[in-house]
């Protein structure tokens, strides 16, 4: 077991390493440079100049040293500039070259400044995540338990009426992303003009002018249900089909199993074969699948958070990638890896945990 | 001439403009139901309703892209004045000769018609989501039938490899990877020089492993393969087709690319754990033991076996791309700003959401069915080749 | 609860009355009308056997008796009375009462039968739990105590442990535990020993049979095994395409039997009492009709010998009581007229041929694998030695049996032989050329195409999805035969012709073929490049017991014919004995005994041999077995016991001084004629062996 978690943890450090020098050296592409540096300095600076800023900036060198000084591996750059002044990556405003540490990269913490919000990365990453965070609670605590019910009923009679209705539903759900789901949720009820809202208005069902509001804009300071409902349900409903169908696969598979037989010509009632026996077994695939959920999970922040302007983590990579921000498109991919890598890591252990096929060999 | 038709005339004229497209249909499904007997898998589909009704969706968004031509009432690009954000079927003011006389499904923030959109939609994301997945299919059948059937280090290197794609969340791997700055760079014509390899790698080998025993025949296949995959090759991945038949422009060929590099990983891991399921058979001993090489076992004993989930998951895997080519025209990601595939024309559209909701829930409708479709689809084969 | 209906029911009445019963299952295609017109009868105490091949209805029936049949599975007609009261129209909660309290059912595959997730104790508590109300402490007690019962060592340990922690055979007992946990009046056993190897069979039957004894359970067996049959029931029901063909008393259908398909059963199983020149088997011909392309009238009549049209095929034939007997019935129109002593009509069988020269010869052969241990890889390295020192030779036209049960290393050994892996060490010589480490890929054509293989699955051993024709036409020319198309697909009907299947099969899909069919095109293929060395892994033993014969015929035909060397492996002695010359005996990796046919199968026995040939049962009421039951499991070829491999369940260990079973290998002694026996045992003491079977006297 332990061997496993040690190996487990290797290939993860491994695979952070992997994904960040990608992102780092995709970020880093020339083009990217000089770009920043036209932002930085001047549009109209000519081809030398922008070399000139590129190296002046410790852009220069090559990609993986850069790699390694970012990642706080390598000693950071120090150059003297044509004026004399001294800089480098570690001398900011409030040290000198003397005192200034050696390393600073994301390991110690400096994660860069960001041109977008004009402040560190990781002040700026911290309130943002904060506010996803939220929003992925309130999906999770949606998601969760409404896909594993569905599954489940529609998994323990294959082919029953219940089955059919719930499979249709999930199939239609899989086939709506986010951005299709949240376009009809808004025109359907957040809209003063179509839809359910002014009819409900008319009749007077409702105070305001519309069921849900549209944006989510204010939920950053106070989540309401008004202004939470739909982009909640936007990412959720996705997930959702997906889960509750493997969550059914899994479900029709271990009922046809013969041991679910032999519970129940032992008389074991329906509901207690289901419950006892059946659902621990069934329970095993869809865990890791909602663990594996994650990456696509953030695919569906950064949808909902774009189209309900939810000024979250998945709306700072939008904007990071649309400044060219690189230090803050930076900072958000680290997240990213890191938490798609950590579930990956709850996935291994909880699927572990639950098959004792597997813990006890 | 009513100056806003109704629902009902609205739904009724767009069944018109269709016509040609429920006369393809109707011609398919009476040709397919006569002879479902002795079509094999495709026959059996016709058993099932699920796969009907997501077969009869997909068919139906195939022959408008087909057709789209003759289903149109606009060029999608014209903008008429005065019918900026109209609602559905509005009168066009002043008609000249040839123009139709509403806008369908009413106008967009361009004044262009919403309903030509809509249809020319079809014919973009057709055109590139079912040959990305073809192409995807390539890469990972390929490397997937080698990494499950030998196992030891080359799975273990490739399994990496994939897992790692796989996790990026795949918005910032867009973004990374489908820019104009990475365009200058030549990294797309790189990654496709490399992933537009593997169909010619995998139909070579296909052949040389069956035809070895008999070199003039091997030689013939394998060469045909060869000179039509390399001119193919050249025009495709670096745009140097000498006759100037194949070519594809960046911005596409970037968009393409990426979504094939998405998918594949995906695709590897189904194949691989096919293969290593059924490796253990014992026809494939059977093959060992008359001393068949690996690849003749791969390709002619396992592959054709695990034809039914890998057909499932292509119709899957076609709406998933999709989708996942909507996700890059809603960011606006590689993609013309005029362009009337679905994913912008929702970008466009969400602007004013609250307000003119139409430009938007039109393409967003769209979408959604042929995915569905796709899906069911999907269901009602995998239903179907699980019967027998 | 069902104590009023308990006090209601007259034991001298029958506990279980099926009475006409029909089952269909429903299709998309068709009704599939798997059982017609089905009756029988089990009284209190009596185990009633169930026997025919596979696809006639044993499993419906069974099923139908526990109302299980599955959504698309009905009761289309009769009853069926369990202790008066009619099941067949019992709702759905009146059903869970009966289930598990007074009926309870056992199934072919233990492992799949047990939930994975569940400990055991849990699983064997809950029935008295549901049924009796008991409480959870006293529930338990009760599993512990039963699980001793079964002769489960270490109960205490079981009952706490997850079903993946047990071998087969103990999971077969707990299955069988948990089927008694609340003493049922009815036991429906489903084939409960088919997975299992013989010698955990033979001790899992002895435990069946004294369990009905002490507990007075009915039993509803059903095997496709004759013999096993024999050994555990006292009535006996023949079933043939969904019917009852003969039921009986076990004795009087064994020895008087009264049906044309009971008696060409018999006929085609090898009996090892008998001699093989004067008892060849006889397989019936022909196919097993599918259910829903039944004949008019006998569905028996286009198989059979007697077959009388006009007569046979005229209308349902109903059951005939023979006369004079104990309930005996015959489902035959002509039964009174047919000669049942007539000797069969004997079958041409193509002489021997002569043994020749060496052909295969190996020495001191290793063969290791190296497997991490763990579930999560890494972890310490271990050794599997999956064949210790084999050495043997066969030559051309001889016929070399392998027996041995499972994890004995057999198939590795055919592995290393056909060069899919290489040997550890030692050697292998090919005609004459040494393969010991050249894999398949170096070998040249010849070479390959002279060592074929006839792999043990029928489903799997033809490629699903390419036609038959075209997967022989495939190995032909790989072995470079014919120099064109129209060459090679000639050879490949002339070897439909000689596994006697029509040409036309050539354009045929696998799927179409019966398992008995696919086989022979297995064999086709295996003699396409025209072997001299064919190693046969178990071809027969997924086949019925009617195609079997036929199958081992051909494949001996085929053989002398060619004079191929044969390396038979099996586990069945019984066909064996009667196809080999010589056979070689292995347990966990060793050959521990070797000999020529006689040899073996006469004393002095090695240990393992004894308790083998004693394990297998016999359909022959005139032979007279001496029950040897092995204690315990094989163990796992990853840690073999030190000293002999076979200590941990021999009964002759006591006899040999010095606890040297214990602690050293025995060497290899050669008796007389060149008998090989690995045994510590003095040859004095080997001498005093007694033949396990024996004919009674007349
Ligand atoms: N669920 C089902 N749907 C359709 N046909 C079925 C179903 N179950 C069984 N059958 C058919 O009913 C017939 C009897 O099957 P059954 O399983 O009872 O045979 P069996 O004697 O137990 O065979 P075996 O020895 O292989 O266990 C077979 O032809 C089988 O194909
Ligand atoms: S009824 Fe006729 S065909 Fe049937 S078993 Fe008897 S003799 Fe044979
Ligand atoms: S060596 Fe000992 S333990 Fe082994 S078979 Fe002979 S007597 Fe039995
Ligand atoms: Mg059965």
């Amino acid at each position: 077991m332990l061997m496993f978690v040690v190996r487990r943890l290797g290939l993860m450090i491994l695979t952070a390493l992997a994904l960040t020098f990608i992102v780092f050296f995709l970020t880093n592409l020339r083009p990217n440079l000089e770009k920043l540096a036209r932002t930085e300095g001047s549009v109209r600076m000519s081809e030398e100049a922008v070399d000139q800023w590129i190296i002046q900036n410790g852009h220069g060198g090559s990609v993986f040293v850069r790699y390694g000084e970012w990642m706080g591996l390598m000693p950071g750059w120090v150059l003297t500039d044509e004026k004399g002044t001294v800089r480098g990556r570690c001398i900011t405003a409030t040290n000198t070259p003397e005192t200034a540490p050696r390393y600073c990269g994301v390991l110690q913490g400096d994660w860069g400044f960001s041109t977008f919000f004009k402040k560190p990365v990781l002040d700026s990453l911290g309130e943002k995540l904060a506010a996803t965070g939220w929003l992925m609670l309130a999906v999770m605590l949606v998601m969760v338990p409404a896909s594993l019910l569905i599954g489940v009923l529609s998994g323990m009679r294959e082919g029953s009426r219940t089955d059919r209705a719930l499979s249709t539903f999930s199939i239609a759900s899989t086939a709506t992303p986010e951005y299709v789901s949240g376009v009809i949720l808004v025109a359907l009820l957040a809209s003063p003009v179509v839809g359910l809202s002014p009819l409900l208005a008319s009749w007077g069902w409702i105070e305001g002018k519309t069921l849900f509001l549209g944006t989510a804009t204010s939920a950053i300071d106070d989540i309401t249900f008004w202004n939470f409902t739909l982009p909640v349900m936007t990412i959720a409903l996705y997930g959702i089909g997906y889960i509750a169908r493997m969550t059914r696969a899994s479900m029709t598979e271990v009922m046809t199993a013969q041991y679910i037989r032999t519970a129940r010509l032992k008389g074991v009632s329906f509901g207690a074969v289901v419950v006892k026996h059946a659902l621990r077994n069934a329970l095993i695939a869809p865990f890791t699948v909602i663990m594996l959920q994650f990456p696509w999970l953030l695919n569906g922040v950064v949808i909902v958070e774009t189209l309900f302007n939810y000024k979250g983590f998945g709306w700072t990579l939008v904007q990071a990638a649309g400044n060219n921000d690189i230090n803050l498109l930076l900072g958000c991919s680290v997240v990213a890896v890191f938490v798609v890598l950590v579930t990956q890591l709850i996935s291994d252990v909880g699927y572990v945990f639950l098959n004792p096929r597997i813990r006890l060999s | 001439m009513e100056d806003l038709l109704s629902w009902g005339q609205i739904l009724g004229r767009m069944g018109s403009q269709f016509l040609p497209v429920w006369v393809a249909l109707v011609v398919t499904y009476s040709l397919s139901i006569t002879f479902k007997r002795r079509l094999g898998l495709y026959g059996k589909l016709f058993d099932s309703v699920v796969g009907m009704i997501g077969f009869g969706i997909v068919m139906f968004w195939v022959f408008t892209a087909l057709l789209a031509n003759m289903v149109i009432t606009h060029d999608p690009l014209a903008q008429l004045s005065g019918l900026k954000n109209a609602v559905p079927g509005t009168l066009v003011p002043n008609p000249g000769d040839g123009i139709y006389p509403y806008y369908l499904l009413g106008g967009d923030h361009l004044a262009r018609d919403v309903f030509s959109r809509m249809v020319m939609g079809a014919r973009s994301v057709l055109s590139i989501a079912p040959a990305a997945t073809a192409f995807a299919f390539m890469v990972g059948v390929t490397l997937g039938l080698p990494a499950g059937y030998f196992g030891g280090k080359f799975d273990t290197v490739l399994s990496f490899i994939a897992n790692l794609v796989l996790a990026f969340p795949v918005i910032l791997l867009f973004y990374l990877l489908v820019t104009p700055e990475i365009r200058v760079t030549g990294i797309p014509v790189y990654l496709a020089a490399v992933l537009f390899i593997f169909p010619i790698l995998f139909f070579s080998i296909l052949f040389n492993a069956r035809y070895f025993t008999n070199p003039p025949r091997r030689n013939l296949y394998v060469g045909i393969v060869l000179v039509i995959g390399f001119w193919a090759y050249s025009g495709l991945a670096f745009n140097m087709d000498p006759l100037g038949v194949w070519s594809m422009e960046p911005n596409l060929l970037n968009v393409f690319v990426s979504v094939v590099f998405v998918n594949s990983p995906t695709v590897f891991r189904i194949v691989r754990g096919i293969v290593m399921d059924l490796k253990a058979r014992d026809y494939v001993a059977a093959g060992q033991t008359r001393g068949e090489g690996p690849w003749y076992i791969m390709l002619w004993e396992i592959l054709p076996n695990a034809r039914g989930p890998l057909i499932v998951d292509f119709c899957l895997r076609i709406g998933y791309t999709t989708i996942l080519l909507g996700t890059l025209g809603f960011f606006g990601l590689g993609v013309s700003p005029d362009s009337p595939d679905w994913g912008s024309t929702i970008d466009d559209g969400r602007k004013l959401l609250n307000l003119v909701p139409h430009p938007a829930v039109v393409p967003a409708l769209a979408l959604m069915s042929l995915v569905l479709g796709l899906n069911l689809l999907a269901d009602g084969l995998r239903e179907e080749s699980l019967k027998d | 609860m069902t104590t009023s209906a308990d006090t209601a029911w007259d034991p001298s009445k029958p506990i279980l009355e099926i009475d006409h019963l029909s089952i269909s299952f429903f299709t998309r295609l068709r009704e599939i009308p798997a059982v017609m017109d089905f009756s029988c009868k089990v009284m209190a105490g009596e185990a009633m056997g169930l026997v025919g091949e596979s696809g006639c209805g044993k499993s419906t029936v069974a099923l139908a008796v526990m109302r299980d049949l599955g959504k698309n599975g009905r009761i289309v007609g009769g009853t069926i009375k369990f202790k008066g009261r009619d099941l067949t129209h019992m709702g759905e909660e009146e059903l869970r009462h009966i289930r598990g309290s007074e009926i309870a059912m056992i199934y072919q595959e233990p492992m799949a039968s047990l939930n994975p997730a569940m400990k055991i104790g849990a699983q064997l508590a809950e029935v008295p739990m549901i049924h009796q109300g008991m409480s959870r402490a006293d529930a338990w007690a009760l599993a512990r105590q039963i699980v001793a019962d079964v002769r489960l060592p270490d109960p205490d340990r079981i009952i706490n442990a997850y079903p993946h922690q047990l071998s087969g055979g103990q999971q077969q007992r707990i299955v069988i535990a948990m089927a008694l946990m609340s003493k049922p009046a009815l036991l429906i056993l489903d084939e409960p020993t088919t997975a299992l190897d013989v010698t955990v069979e033979a001790g899992i039957v002895d435990l069946v049979k004294d369990l009905g004894k002490k507990y007075g359970t009915s039993m509803l067996f059903i095997s496709h095994n004759l013999g096993l049959v024999m050994d555990v029931c006292n009535r006996i029901c023949v079933m043939y395409s969904g019917e009852a063909v003969e039921t009986g008393a076990v004795t009087e259908v064994f020895e008087e039997m009264r049906h044309p398909y009971t008696q060409a059963l018999f006929r085609s199983i090898p009996l090892p009492g008998a001699d093989k020149n004067a008892r060849p088997l006889i397989s019936i011909p022909g196919n097993f009709p599918l259910p829903h392309e039944r004949p008019k009238g006998c569905n028996f009549g286009p198989r059979c010998d007697y077959f009388q049209s006009g007569r046979c095929d005229a209308g349902e034939i109903p059951m005939f009581p023979v006369p004079n007997s104990d309930r005996h019935e015959t489902r035959c129109a002509k039964w009174q007229e047919i000669d049942w002593l007539a000797e069969p009509a004997k079958r041409a069988v193509k002489q021997k041929a002569p043994i020749g020269k060496v052909v295969l010869k190996m020495e001191d052969l290793k063969k290791y694998y190296s497997v991490s241990s763990g579930a999560f890889g890494g972890g310490l390295k271990k050794v599997v030695k999956a064949n210790e020192t084999l050495s043997f030779e066969a030559r051309e036209g001889e016929t070399l049996a392998i027996v041995g049960e499972s994890g004995c290393g057999k198939s590795t050994f055919a592995k290393v032989l056909m060069g899919l892996e290489t040997a550890t060490s030692g050697s292998i010589l090919l005609f004459d050329e040494n393969v010991q480490s050249t894999p398949i890929q170096q070998r040249n054509t010849d070479t390959v195409s002279s060592v074929q293989m006839v792999f043990q699955n029928p489903f799997d051993t033809l490629n699903p999805s390419m036609t038959v024709g075209r997967q022989i036409i495939r190995a032909l020319e790989i072995f470079k035969h014919g120099s064109s198309d129209e060459d090679r697909n000639r050879r490949m009907l002339e070897l439909l012709d000689l596994v006697k299947l029509p040409r036309a099969f050539a354009d045929r899909m696998p799927r179409q073929l019966s398992g008995g069919q696919k086989q022979r095109v297995g064999i086709a293929r295996a003699f396409a490049g025209g072997a001299k060395v064919v190693v046969a892994d178990e071809p027969v033993s997924a086949l019925d017991v009617s195609v079997q014969a036929a199958v081992t015929d051909l494949l001996m035909d085929i053989q002398r014919e060619n004079r191929t060397t044969l390396l038979f492996i099996s586990h069945d002695l019984s066909i064996v004995r009667y196809l080999s010359d010589r056979v070689m005996v292995m347990y966990l990796g060793h050959v521990v005994e070797m000999g020529t046919t006689d040899q073996v199968f006469q004393p002095p026995y090695h240990p393992y041999t004894e308790a083998l040939l004693s394990a297998v049962p016999i359909a022959d009421t005139k032979v007279i077995r001496k029950r040897i039951v092995l204690e315990g499991d094989i163990p796992s070829a990853m840690n073999p016991p030190p000293g002999c491999p076979f200590q941990t369940r021999c009964r002759w260990k006591s006899q040999v001084p010095g606890g040297l079973c214990d602690r050293e290998m025995p060497p290899v002694q050669v008796l007389e004629g060149g008998h090989n026996i690995k045994c510590h045992l003095s040859t004095e003491i080997l001498q005093t062996m007694e033949p396990v079977i024996k004919m009674a006297a007349e």
